[in-house]
């Protein structure tokens, strides 16, 4: 059973007594942070082995895949090369860049201790520099998640994605800059990185802007080098094709990666906040604030996977640097600390999270707004009544068993 | 964390790799060759383990066969080792005991089982021929200085003995072996390291006297004792190898009574700070690029104390600079190693923030961040 959707009247306000962020007292959100906490250190104490077999595992997987069907396409003169190429590149560099690159970015695997998988000496297949992306992402995003102001994903710096934005008549080009950001996503995300209003606000030198502008450079050359001109090149008379086929799959991979991420944090369900909301906030808040300003996506294994794992958007805003294959197992935790200080749990199909998503980015291109509609407190699911008083066989011969 | 020495490759392998890069960028032609075999890797020294020798009942040497060239070493020095031991890579340092020129390239390390450690049980127990390991650099000043010197006394205790074995084996080889009085301390002859060899070598090689001194016979060897087993102990140059309460107690023993300058001891713990004759750098601004502070240090304090002096809590493990868990990446500027006086640092180099000072402004990438919270101040 999912969440019940209710309507509230007012958008969280600190007036609300109902707003998920303000109904629990300071000793139950100390409480609420501790089992969070403990979730998290739970797991830590328990990896080993088997999480190490997992991303070693997926990053061998990985790049046999991107290595066969690079030198697949370079016989792209052929259909089945063609397609086949082209499929197989754009779900490597799908894996490449989700289950794999953020999340060992975000330092989850850190604690192998191993040079090769390490948050400090990864790169990734992307136009944005990791290192610039580590602070964008991990720590402004991470700590001030869709806190307006602070929280530069909210809305990119170019879209109004929440109603408290301020209208501007430049947001009514909105949708045709969605569809330009979807198709074009790692070069918005590597220029989103260089955070050109902090430089305009003095809140970063002008020096490091430029430097940080040279490394996009330097590493935006070397993905079109690979991409455009060397693989080409290799392919001889069929080289029209492999550009196109490379093209493909990084505009597939830029959408792909856009419509998890937008489904992440703008769906209806997921809140977002005030700078006064977020000030000065206890471990506890945090937590709270991290649960429901993110939203997940229901689906299969298959599905997690290639959305590395950002299916389970919750869970990862609570425990960033948690292995992202451990989020599906610690899920029912999270789902139960919600039941019981009754906060919702913000979960929905992929089309009905996209669709909420991208209705509200056609509707507040204009002036105005409406209310998304929030959820209400998560409620488990009745336990099914149990086997033993089911079972006519069992209840016969109880003592036979 | 710590990473791997560095293979040494041929040009044509470097050549290969830098033009190989355009084609395989973010990665190295590497990272795709070194699925197909880990002889190809050219970034980290792995070996393999070929042999696993019980030496004692708590004793074990391993014999690696690196998988490019190892570099070379002297005698008495030791490796870092990195091995996986339930998916996290752990590194310790051993004393290596293979022959300084072994002719087939093979390196071996003597591990004693420390109980309720991680990686001596492993070895001990689990590892097995066929298991891969990573090698760091050979490193360690407890060498034979050159020339040798004509009279020598060895005095070991434990497993203090694995770094003398190496120095009496390049010793012998280099027909160094003329006059060495050798008084080695162990419980009984079956807790003696490498003892087949040594009493064999004590009987029939005339340089060469062997003392050893069982604890389940006598008293504990004290340095009180050694004018009556080496009488002219003073004028030889001694090599020291063994517990810390031992190298204490015999190291005050020859700066009252005998010359230090001729004595030579192992000791694996640094000491920041404890040579006077380092000058300590200019000091410097710290700014951490990922969290946004700024710190300061003068010069003696090291990045991770100043970094902390400023209420933010770094990664730190050990505080010496052995364990490696305080790496950060520099973004630009120089630092001071706090031990050796060295300056050192080139941009994206990872550097130990608890052994070194800034020189001038530096600019760290601590690596990935989790803040609970807008007004906490804590770093992973």
């Amino acid at each position: 059973m999912s969440p019940r959707p209710v309507s509230t009247d007012k958008q969280g306000t600190t007036a609300d007594p109902n707003h998920p962020l303000h109904k629990l007292t300071p000793e139950q959100l100390e409480e609420l942070g501790r089992e969070f906490q403990a979730i998290h250190d739970e797991v830590y104490a328990d990896l080993g082995e088997r999480d190490a077999e997992y991303i070693r595992g997926l990053i061998r997987f990985h790049r046999r895949l991107a290595a066969v069907s690079r030198i697949a396409l370079l016989g792209s003169g052929s259909t089945i090369g063609l397609v086949a190429g082209t499929a197989g590149l754009s779900v490597a560099k799908i894996l490449e860049n989700m289950e794999i690159g953020h999340n060992v970015l975000h330092g989850q695997w850190d604690w192998m201790n191993d040079p090769k998988i390490h948050s400090s000496t990864w790169e990734w297949d992307s136009a944005s520099p990791s290192s610039s992306w580590k602070h964008s992402h991990n720590y402004v995003h991470h700590t001030y998640t869709n806190v307006i102001g602070k929280d530069k994903d909210v809305g990119y710096e170019i879209m109004r994605v929440d109603e408290r934005q301020p209208w501007k008549p430049a947001y009514l080009g909105q949708p045709i800059y969605n569809l330009l950001l979807a198709a074009l996503f790692e070069w918005g995300v590597a220029f989103h990185d260089l955070d050109l209003e902090a430089m305009r606000n003095g809140e970063k030198p002008m020096t490091q802007v430029k430097e940080e502008l040279r490394g996009i450079v330097r590493k935006a050359m070397r993905q079109v080098v690979k991409d455009y001109i060397a693989f080409p090149l290799l392919s001889g008379r069929n080289w029209r094709r492999t550009l196109a086929a490379n093209a493909t799959a990084n505009v597939v991979r830029n959408v792909w990666a856009y419509a998890i991420i937008f489904c992440g944090h703008f769906p209806d369900q997921a809140y977002t906040f005030t700078e006064e909301e977020a000030a000065d906030e206890s471990m506890g808040a945090w937590y709270v604030r991290q649960l429901i300003g993110a939203a997940n996506i229901e689906g299969g294994d298959t599905f997690h996977l290639m959305s590395g794992n950002l299916s389970f958007q919750v869970e990862h805003h609570l425990f960033p640097d948690m292995p992202s294959s451990r989020y599906k197992e610690i899920a029912p935790r999270v789902k139960d600390i919600c039941d019981r200080y009754e906060l919702p749990y913000n979960t929905g199909p992929f089309l009905k999270q996209f669709g909420s998503v991208q209705r509200s980015l056609l509707r507040l291109a204009f002036p105005g707004g409406f209310q998304k509609r929030k959820p209400g407190p998560y409620v488990a699911p009745e336990p099914p009544a149990s086997a033993t008083e089911t079972n006519p066989l069992r209840r016969a011969f109880p003592q036979v068993v | 964390m710590e990473i791997a020495a560095r293979p040494q490759v041929s040009a044509l392998r470097r050549v290969v790799s830098r033009v190989g890069r355009t084609l395989t960028t973010p990665l190295l032609p590497d990272d795709y060759f070194e699925m197909l075999s880990s002889r190809w890797a050219t970034r980290e020294l792995r070996a393999e383990v070929i042999a696993v020798r019980r030496e004692t009942p708590d004793t074990t040497t391993i014999v690696l066969r690196p998988a490019a060239a190892w570099p070379g070493h002297a005698a008495g020095q030791y490796l870092r080792l990195g091995v996986h031991i339930d998916g996290i890579r752990h590194w310790r340092a051993y004393t290596i005991t293979s022959d300084d020129a072994h002719p087939d390239g093979l390196l071996s390390v003597t591990v004693k089982r420390v109980d309720g450690g991680r990686v001596s049980p492993w070895i001990a127990t689990s590892c097995r021929p066929g298991d891969t390991v990573y090698l760091g650099e050979a490193e360690g000043t407890f060498v034979v200085p050159d020339p040798a010197p004509e009279r020598i006394l060895m005095l070991t205790a434990g497993s203090g003995i694995t770094p003398i074995w190496s120095l009496l084996r390049s010793l012998s080889r280099a027909d160094g072996v003329r006059d060495v009085v050798h008084v080695h301390c162990c419980r009984d002859e079956e807790d003696f390291i490498f003892a087949a060899d040594l009493l064999a070598a004590g009987e029939h090689h005339d340089g060469y006297r062997l003392l050893p001194h069982y604890r389940s016979e006598r008293e504990r060897l004290t340095p009180a004792d050694l004018d009556g087993l080496v009488p002219d102990w003073a004028e030889r140059t001694t090599f020291l190898s063994g517990p810390s309460a031992m190298i204490d107690a015999f190291a005050a023993h020859w700066t009252e009574y005998g010359d230090r300058s001729l004595l030579h001891l192992e000791r694996f713990q640094p000491v920041i700070g404890g040579d006077a004759t380092t000058t300590p750098g200019s000091g410097g601004t710290i700014r951490f690029r990922m969290t946004e502070f700024e710190a300061e240090s003068d010069g003696r304090t090291s990045i991770l104390e100043a970094g902390e002096a400023t209420g933010h809590a770094l990664p730190h493990g050990c505080r010496m600079g052995v364990c490696h868990t305080c790496k950060c990446t520099l973004v630009s500027g120089r630092v001071r190693d706090l031990r050796t006086g060295e300056v050192l640092g080139d941009p994206g180099e990872l550097i130990r923030t608890c052994v070194t000072a800034p020189e001038g402004p530096v600019e760290l990438d601590e690596g990935h961040v989790v803040m609970r919270g807008t007004n906490a101040r804590s770093i992973r």
